[in-house]
């Protein structure tokens, strides 16, 4: 082991767990663990990284966990944080919800706008992998435009997902949050850097992880970090931080490459190279990115 | 036995339903209540947010939360991290929280929730009937039924007795009529703190969320597994039959007022009849079958004052000699005409050498209204099928043909 690596905090998440090899989740949820250190509580919704964690009688976690149901974990959350406050112990343990984005944008958006509007002292993480994965590849509000999953398949009619990604980020902005992130599981160092922060932070905080899916988005187990950098190199996935509803920090991307290079690398976006009038799509996609560069100034 | 009070007028006095239960609750010394307002739940929870605006609660956190799911949901995190929990609601609320019903039992969370049952959507009504907390029934809650404020109120402190029993670990419901009991005023004794104290321990859960001892709470289980915890519920209920009559006997010993434990029986002994329902029509009842009774009738009553664990055979011994029963509910099963209680009934009359009809009367939907001519009506046809048996073996009460 390198000097460099055993400086590194210790993963509170046990190897052995059911993730696939290349996991975004087991990685996502491995840095936020690092920043928060032990004395933490973790709320984790049905989905992926709940089911590869915890089959009883097993579990992955080192740090107190618990899982109630798929859209309830916001709630689930605050209850713990007043339980805490209750008891007077608040400000010292962590309270941290990890949810994908099917539970974070569509399912559960109700009980994080409740918690965040409550102003609740936790940090709630959001691991975007742009679908729902453990269903099997459903689309979910965070799936983005063009992409193909089982139930917004390209076909002779459709190239696939029509509509954008909802932007979340902006939603927990208007709910006043003093603290939200947008950050990568391919970037490790500022995903921890980030959670840190926020957890930090005093009232209800949010960090948005982009996490490339191995078997979602089809691509190979050794590739997971070498996409999620092409997404923020493309410009695809904007990295910034906002305080009290400003942004404050943005990565800056000196020579954003073509949305091609990150979209050819998935079995999802394989039809846009294809099918007739993928190349029109594909400039819709740039478009995207291009409109990143100019909103973010990156 | 039958219900037995120790009246002291000195400490009685004049409260809404709603404000004893609310006073009941903040005796039992909460840690975390979390609520959405829903008529006619919304006084007890007004009550509960004054009190904490004038911090007579301590070491409680209230949530106003926005929504019902979101209500109970918070309880399972502030029950796992180890505090005593409380919620009340009502009709669309308790359906809107159905999904999280089960996943509170599932993970042992002994909350405790007021029901200020009240009819379910279409056509919308907000008055009393008992589908809503009927609708829960196989979510593994223990479900209590009150007769009056009083019984609501010291059920509260018994719930929360019964449910954190360390042998028990099931969330329970106090069900009480809406508005027949929720904005009644009437004189109750409040409940005092410093017996209350006496009589809830402290809750010291022995599983909590603690950083200093991790714990994963909710864990997925597969086929090998899943029965087992399903069983263990199941086992925990049973307990719960015997920890609901310690905690009645107990509260009596303590405060003097007795209801009946799983049920409780009035008049029962050589009764011909037996009328058996739950909740506040209880009040009615008693007061037809004591008119009855001083012509010399022999009509009895089983009050089900738990509706889970359903008491079995507590019931069976009640009716073993009776000759007729009959069975009120405010509730029914589309497609099964009948309502809970009296398929319950009959099915645990199934199987025993108890031969006796049963006769199921729906009644009270959506709150309307129970007069003394109506059970004096069903009183006669049971003297009538218990001559010449059963006609209709279920059947509504009081129809109003001209709107059909």
């Amino acid at each position: 082991m390198s000097p460099e690596l055993k400086s590194k905090p210790k993963s509170l998440l046990a190897p052995g767990h059911r993730g696939c090899a290349g996991c975004c989740d087991a990685m996502a949820a491995k840095f936020t663990l690092m920043a928060a250190g032990e004395d933490c509580i973790v709320i984790n919704p049905t989905g992926c990284l709940e089911v590869m964690t915890t089959p009883y009688p097993e579990s992955a976690w080192e740090v107190p966990w618990i899982h109630s149901l798929f859209e309830n974990t916001a709630a689930v959350a605050s209850g713990i944080e007043a339980a805490l406050k209750a008891k007077g112990t608040i400000g010292k343990t962590k309270i941290i919800a990890i949810g994908g984005d099917g539970s974070t944008l569509d399912i559960g958006i109700r009980s994080i706008s409740g918690a965040f509007e409550r102003g609740h002292d936790f940090t709630y993480v959001c691991i975007d992998n742009e679908a729902y994965m453990n269903t099997g590849v459903q689309r979910s509000g965070a799936t983005p435009f063009d992409a193909s999953t089982t139930t917004s398949p390209a076909g002779k009619v459709s190239f696939g997902n029509q509509r954008p990604k909802k932007n979340m980020p902006a939603i927990i902005a208007a709910h006043g949050s003093p603290y939200i992130a947008t950050t990568s599981i391919a970037y490790p160092k500022d995903m921890i850097r980030k959670v840190k922060i926020a957890n930090e932070t005093v009232g209800p905080t949010y960090i948005h992880a982009h996490a490339p899916c191995t078997t979602g988005w089809g691509f190979d187990t050794s590739k997971t970090v070498e996409i999620g950098k092409l997404a923020v190199e493309t410009a695809l996935w904007p990295m910034f931080e906002m305080e009290d509803g400003e942004i404050t920090k943005v990565r800056k991307i000196k020579n954003p490459k073509p949305v091609e290079d990150y979209l050819k690398m998935q079995r999802r976006f394989k039809h846009l190279f294809s099918m007739e009038g993928g190349e029109e799509e594909i400039k819709k996609i740039q478009a995207i990115a291009d409109k990143n560069v100019v909103d973010f100034g990156l | 036995m039958t219900a037995t009070h120790d009246v002291d007028m000195e400490k009685m006095v004049v409260v809404e339903g709603s404000y004893s239960v609310a006073h009941a609750v903040k005796v039992c010394r909460p840690n975390v209540i979390s609520a959405y307002p829903i008529t006619p739940q919304t006084h007890i929870v007004e009550d509960l947010s004054q009190f904490m605006a004038d911090g007579e609660i301590p070491g409680c956190e209230y949530l106003n939360v926005e929504s019902e799911f979101s209500a109970i949901s918070a309880l399972v995190g502030a029950s796992a991290a180890g505090a005593r929990t409380y919620s009340a609601t009502t009709s669309q609320g308790l359906e809107l929280m159905h999904e999280v019903l089960f996943n509170v039992s599932g993970m042992r969370l002994p909350v405790v929730m007021t029901v200020v049952n009240r009819a379910v959507s279409a056509p919308i009504n907000i008055w009393n009937d008992h589908q809503d907390s009927i609708s829960q029934r196989d979510t593994g809650w223990i479900q209590l039924y009150a007769e009056d404020t009083q019984e609501a109120a010291d059920m509260t402190a018994q719930a929360f007795k019964i449910a954190e029993d360390k042998d028990v670990l099931m969330p329970a419901m106090v069900c009480m009529d809406g508005f027949i009991l929720s904005h009644v005023y009437e004189p109750v004794v409040l409940l005092e703190q410093d017996l209350v104290d006496q009589y809830l321990p402290t809750f010291d859960p022995e599983f909590v969320l603690d950083p200093k001892n991790p714990m994963s709470f909710g864990a997925f289980a597969d086929p090998s597994t899943y029965t087992e915890f399903r069983y263990l519920q199941e086992k925990a209920m049973g307990v719960a039959l015997r920890k609901i009559e310690d905690a009645a006997n107990e509260f009596n010993e303590i405060f003097g007022r007795y209801y009946g434990g799983l049920i409780e029986e009035y008049n029962t002994e050589d009764a011909e009849i037996i009328i058996m329902a739950m909740g506040s029509i209880i009040g009615t009842l008693k007061d037809v079958i004591d008119a009855h009774s001083s012509k010399g009738e022999k009509i009895g009553l089983v009050k089900v004052r738990s509706f889970r664990p359903f008491p079995k055979f507590e019931i069976k011994k009640a009716l073993k000699d009776a000759k007729m029963v009959v069975v009120l509910d405010k509730n029914i099963s589309i497609g099964l005409n009948e309502g809970a209680l009296f398929t319950e009934t009959k099915a645990c009359l199934y199987n025993t050498h108890i031969d006796v009809p049963v006769a199921g009367y729906m009644i009270g939907h959506g709150g309307r209204d129970i007069p003394v001519s109506t059970i004096e009506k069903i009183i006669d046809e049971a003297k009538a099928a218990m001559k010449t048996g059963i006609d209709i073996e279920s059947q509504f009460t009081d129809l109003r043909e001209e709107l059909l």
